[in-house]
């Protein structure tokens, strides 16, 4: 139910800040999404979408922090092994 | 940068994470996940068959067709059943049971009953068929109330007179605290729905953490992301802290959406509800606020005649409380399946039975195989 999925803004579309849309891309797949909770996204921004709605922009700086982390990890699993 | 890919097929780091769990885990712990997405990826990827065996994972209320109480389904379908009415509802809750039938035999029976991806898409229905009265189930957590909020707000904005909701939204937190609070409770850290928190926030379950000294950790839906959440989770059991961690960060900040939030105040009030399984929580649900009681379905087609009669042999409340597995269930994949359910947990595509049903009968055939 809470499923939210990332997808890439292709285009955006309307300047009312309630109805503004963008065509947002899921690998190729392309569906409208209502953007009135991330009036800051722009084109080529990754967005999680829900029910129609995008709910978040993805910040690719804390993505990378995350995939960073796994070297600190496996860096002291091998110190310590 | 794809945001999926990096979390779902990375062989090294699910190794990597994996080996870490087993090397920070000294002793039992009960964790439990509290979104019905995760505890699909969980056994979808088999995830709780690669965590040392003193790690139990209980799968908690966090799929909102299980915990929709029968009333508002059985309400769902007297309304939906109408002549006049056109019923949009998650394709997920056509198959639910209520206490004698499902959504699935009204539409069979003649209802026009609609499955709708967006309550958006209600709305326009309800521009095209101004002679019909249009009705959007409105269930989900914190995650699905914007999208409603947004359809009733544009409904006033547009002057429609035939849109209107049937309100079953619920939060999240209090039943991490019923949970928590029942004296049969067994959950020691909780990983907490990444998506009900990229609407909300975390800062509500710094109080949680710290009365109920569990440590909380924001998590993902992808099995880098969950296994990630877990070691983070033990390693606080394991040196006794109790704080709220956020995997998520690369959705989730500790405000939440605030435009979101806006428009969730807007629309409708926090009132006390009963879950399905678990029964009256105080505050934990949502109705429309005095401004928009115009648009709730409940007062205008006056439902009052429901008598709810629950299968006495379903155990989903034990489930929904991580007191039992489901498959500790007698009923479990004998009486109980997914073509004939006892309860919600069965049927529903985020229910912990029918992920077991699905995924875990799966693996031990698979066994079963091999050992042959």
């Amino acid at each position: 139910m809470c499923l939210a999925i990332p997808g890439k803004i292709i285009s955006i579309s309307g300047d009312d800040a309630l109805t503004r849309t963008a065509d947002v891309s899921f690998s190729g797949l392309i569906t409208t999404v209502n953007l009135a909770y991330v009036p800051e996204a722009k084109q080529t921004d990754y967005v999680l979408v829900h029910a129609g709605f995008a709910i978040s922009l993805l910040d690719e700086e804390e993505a990378k922090t995350t995939l960073a982390s796994f070297e600190d990890l496996n860096n002291s699993l091998q110190q310590e092994s | 940068m794809k945001y999926v890919d990096e979390f779902r097929h990375h062989h090294h780091h699910v190794e990597l994470l994996t080996k870490a769990i087993s090397h920070a885990c000294s002793r039992p712990w009960t964790i439990m996940e509290v979104c019905g997405g995760q505890t699909h990826a969980i056994l979808k990827y088999g995830l709780d068959q690669l965590l040392p065996p003193d790690i139990t994972l209980v799968h908690g209320p966090g799929c909102p067709v299980c915990v929709t109480p029968l009333d508002a389904i059985d309400k769902a379908m007297a309304i939906a059943a109408l002549p006049e009415v056109i019923f949009c509802t998650f394709g997920d809750m056509l198959r639910v049971p209520g206490s004698d039938k499902d959504l699935m035999t009204v539409k069979a029976e003649g209802g026009d009953v609609r499955t709708v991806y967006s309550p958006l898409e209600a709305l326009t229905m309800a521009q095209q068929n101004p002679q019909k009265q249009v009705v959007f189930f409105a269930i989900g957590f914190e995650t699905t109330m914007p999208t409603t909020a947004m359809a009733v707000y544009q409904a006033k904005q547009l002057g429609l007179k035939n849109f209107r909701l049937l309100v079953s939204h619920v939060r999240v937190p209090p039943a991490m605290q019923a949970i928590l609070s029942s004296p049969e409770n067994r959950v020691q850290g909780f990983l907490a729905a990444g998506n009900v928190c990229v609407v909300m926030g975390y800062s509500e379950y710094l109080p949680i953490a710290q009365h109920y000294k569990v440590p909380i950790v924001v998590t993902g839906f992808e099995p880098v992301d969950i296994l990630q959440g877990i070691l983070r989770c033990i390693q606080q059991l394991e040196q006794g802290r109790c704080i709220v961690e956020n995997q998520y960060a690369r959705a989730v900040s500790e405000h939440g959406n605030r435009q979101a939030q806006i428009m969730i105040k807007r629309i409708f009030k926090p009132v006390t509800r009963s879950w399905r399984g678990l029964g009256r929580i105080e505050m934990s649900g949502f109705e429309l606020n005095t401004a928009y009681a115009d648009f709730d379905a409940d007062n205008y087609f006056q439902t009052t005649h429901i008598n709810t009669k629950e299968h006495a042999e379903c155990q989903s409340g034990k489930v929904l409380q991580g007191i039992i597995k489901p498959t500790e269930c007698p009923e479990f994949g004998i009486r109980c399946t997914p073509e004939t359910p006892l309860g919600a947990t069965m049927v529903s595509s985020e229910g912990a039975c029918a992920a077991y049903f699905a995924y875990q009968l799966r693996q031990l055939n698979a066994k079963t195989v091999v050992e042959h």
